[in-house]
């Protein structure tokens, strides 16, 4: 036999042994795929989306920051290098002289600009309109952070520890307020702010499905008018504010 | 008389690579850091997300795009002396965009990631496009050198010139729209980036490929003709006040808005280190006093026309420095007509001062562009040779 | 036709030789910590050894991006079974069960940056 003959023996073999497993491997990923008791996943009916009475929040109350932070890890910020997934802003019109206080987290866009410039498809909008960063594919370099008009998102600069269970969290890793999804996802109805606003009495931020006309959040905004930060962007935001 | 094939000198090849060697170590001492520590040790923040690697990262790569003009100009439109000069220029188009883009993807959160980068496209992003746009550049050039190399494909120098040319314009444009798309800054938001970049990548990189024939030519001991660095010379003051031009255009558009009132205050007044970068840096010496040199009959000597090239490069920095960094210090208005403050920056300047590993990482760059090149050098006949007789085989190429 | 005869020698030498894995006492194993007594995984033994990696690869696509929790690769469900009696983690010491056999065929994971390998199950009787 010829070297060249040899060579394409040599190939053929190694190319059926370096195959075969794979072959194997796709049969039993079809097998597993009927899953267990799991939750029933995110659905495009549902749109989630949060109002907020900025005439009920009080200049000074951190509650809704407290408890995100207690909710999802997060250490109290004392660095501009600290991740803030909610933050309170106190505003003053400068020619008027009216003050007001409100949260400010990741808008939840239905057309987020994070999502648009994200080069690996990390930061994207999930079926109920929750905009959630997929850290298995971050790379971390922060282009969606340039990008959001909110400065909704934050960077993890050093390595964390003791994580919440529900709330992966890493070093290089880009993150944003994510609606308490892993509360969301496993049947419960709010999140962390909104029922820490509510159980303190002040009543300032509704979380509901804005696709439900009957929910609580769909017949407030029907009653009274509101406003979406940047509105003229067009990003249309699924946070709203009364009272600005 | 013709130079030997191992133009750089023994003696002074081990010590440049060296000296650059160090330099990229130093660049991959500060990643590690970086890497290890994460982004804490840095001046970087959640509002300053982008610190100096990107301004030496942007840099690089704007300059290596323009650095082919050289090549484009002799390949497409025929002109023998930069003929002469395509594959120097291709070389350096090479290592200029490898030091670029190491500094971008060692300054990632995760560079080990870089992998799900070259894997997952969202191509709504102009990040992604680029992914495709440099290594299609990489290869594109290595195609482009190779043709110019290879005598029996020389006759496919021009068409494969042409594609390089329309690929560097994507490329710059693509470059440019990284900061044009992002509707949300006030400093950027603007369809001019595009081709502001594509301008300056034509005197950043001409003004870097002066510099570097001018060394490597010094260093091989070989004479530059007085006619090409006058015409060089007079090219690099064509494309200085073109870009001086645009920049001019985009700051004149923003002061007529209302809305960008402040931040074009803050960007050439108010803003401290700003103007001072926008003025002297770039507006001084980075454009006037390099037209000063390169056009009065005087001052266009040798030296003049290097400082001249060294100005410019200076002020791309001061420029890009102004450009990254200011836009991203001046806060995002999200209440207009308000006071606005917060725990997390709102409404207030932000501050930035560049750490060592950043300087180092930045750095770190050039130092691996510059030996890539000088090793090129060595390895391979880039160098010009203008006393050539400009027979039929020298035409050739 | 040696050719050939030398290469099939060479394809049954390679399939013997993957079976000095399955242990013949001269191979030095990790040393894995036992998961809870008296459970039982979702998939066998030499399934999971060769395929845990898809398997959960796969999962972490359904519950970011399609949120679906709870199913039969959570994570967190085979961490609550994996999770030492000792520390109540799968990747704090060196016989943990992720890290234990990871350091042994030295392929270094990153899933513990972010996920925290403790279970909160086994933590109360635990010793840190």
């Amino acid at each position: 036999m010829s070297r060249r003959g040899f060579l394409g023996v040599a190939a053929a073999g190694l190319a059926g042994a370096v195959l075969a497993p794979g072959i194997q491997l796709i049969e039993i990923a079809q097998a597993a795929s009927a899953g267990g008791p799991a939750s029933a996943g995110a659905s495009a009916k549902v749109r989630w989306g949060m109002l907020i009475d900025t005439t009920k929040c009080a200049e000074g109350c951190t509650d809704c920051v407290t408890a995100c932070n207690t909710e999802n890890g997060l250490a109290p910020a004392t660095r501009s290098t600290d991740p803030q997934w909610i933050r309170k802003i106190e505003i003053k019109e400068i020619k008027t002289g009216r003050t007001a206080s409100l949260p400010v987290m990741c808008q939840h866009c239905a057309d987020p600009p994070c999502v648009d410039v994200c080069p690996t498809g990390a930061s994207f909008k999930r079926a109920d309109g929750i905009v959630l960063v997929d850290r298995h594919s971050c790379i971390g370099c922060r282009y969606c952070m340039m990008a959001c008009p909110y400065k909704a998102r934050s960077f993890v600069h050093e390595p964390l520890t003791e994580q919440k269970r529900d709330v992966p969290r890493g070093k290089g890793c880009v993150e944003s307020c994510t609606l308490c999804v892993h509360r969301l996802d496993q049947g419960d109805k709010t999140t962390a702010c909104a029922e820490a606003c509510s159980q303190a009495g002040h009543g300032a931020i509704v979380f509901g499905d804005l696709n439900d006309p009957a929910s609580e959040i769909s017949l407030r905004l029907r009653a009274a008018t509101s406003t979406q930060l940047r509105a003229d962007l067009r990003l249309d935001p699924g946070v709203r504010y009364q009272g600005l | 008389m013709a130079p030997a094939l191992h133009p750089l000198d023994q003696r002074l090849f081990y010590p440049l690579v060296a000296a650059g060697g160090l330099v990229a170590l130093a660049g991959l001492g500060g990643a590690y850091l970086m890497e290890e520590h994460g982004h804490v040790i840095t001046g970087m923040d959640n509002q300053v997300v982008w610190g100096l690697p990107h301004v030496f990262a942007i840099f690089m790569i704007v300059a290596a795009s323009g650095v082919l003009n050289v090549a484009s100009i002799g390949s497409v439109f025929g002109h023998a002396v930069y003929k002469r000069r395509a594959p120097l220029s291709g070389l350096l188009c090479l290592a200029l965009l490898a030091g670029g883009l190491m500094v971008l993807m060692l300054d990632l959160g995760r560079p080990e990631r870089v992998i799900v980068a070259a894997t997952h496209y969202n191509l709504s992003s102009v990040f992604a496009w680029n992914v495709f746009l440099y290594s299609g550049m990489f290869a594109i050039v290595a195609v482009y050198l190779w043709t110019m190399f290879e005598r029996r494909f020389n006759h496919h120098a021009k068409a494969v010139g042409l594609a390089a040319l329309i690929w560097r314009f994507m490329l710059t444009t693509g470059t440019g729209l990284i900061f044009g798309f992002l509707v949300a800054r006030q400093a950027y938001q603007s369809a001019v980036l595009a081709p502001l970049f594509i301008v300056l990548s034509f005197g950043w990189g001409l003004a870097v490929f002066m510099i570097a024939q001018s060394a490597l030519l010094a260093w091989n001991r070989q004479p530059l003709d007085e006619a090409v660095r006058r015409r060089m010379a007079r090219l690099l003051g064509v494309f200085v006040a073109a870009a001086l031009y645009l920049v001019a255009v985009y700051h004149l558009t923003n002061l007529y808005f209302a809305r960008q009132g402040e931040f074009e205050a803050f960007i050439l007044r108010d803003g401290g280190v700003f103007p001072l970068l926008f003025w002297f840096g770039f507006v001084g010496l980075g454009s006037l006093l390099p037209l000063g040199l390169l056009f009065h009959p005087r001052l266009s000597s040798p030296r003049g026309v290097l400082a001249a090239a060294a100005g410019v490069v200076l002020g791309a920095f001061a420029f890009l420095y102004v450009f990254i960094i200011g836009g991203q210090v001046f806060p995002l208005e999200i209440f207009p007509g308000h006071q606005v403050r917060s725990s997390f920056g709102d409404g207030a300047i932000g501050r930035y001062v560049p750490s060592w590993p950043e300087l180092l990482l930045g750095l770190g760059g050039v130092g691996t562009a510059f030996v890539l090149t000088i090793v090129g050098v060595r390895v391979l006949d880039f160098l010009p040779r203008d006393d050539m007789p400009t027979g039929p085989a020298a035409k050739a190429g | 036709m040696l050719h050939i005869a030398a290469l099939l020698t060479m394809l049954a030498a390679l399939v013997a030789g993957s079976s000095a894995l399955a242990g013949d006492g001269r191979t030095p194993r990790p040393v894995i910590e036992p998961a809870t007594a008296g459970t039982q995984c979702v998939e066998p033994s030499d399934v999971m050894r060769r395929y845990h990696m898809r398997f959960l690869e796969h999962q972490r696509d359904d519950t970011v991006r399609g949120g679906v929790r709870g199913a039969k690769y959570s994570l967190k469900d085979c961490i609550d079974c994996h999770a030492s009696a000792k520390n109540a983690s799968v990747a704090r010491a060196e016989t943990n069960f992720c890290v234990s056999c990871h350091s042994y065929a030295a392929v270094r994971i990153d899933c513990f940056e972010c996920h925290t390998s403790k279970s909160p199950k086994l933590a109360q009787g635990a010793t840190k």
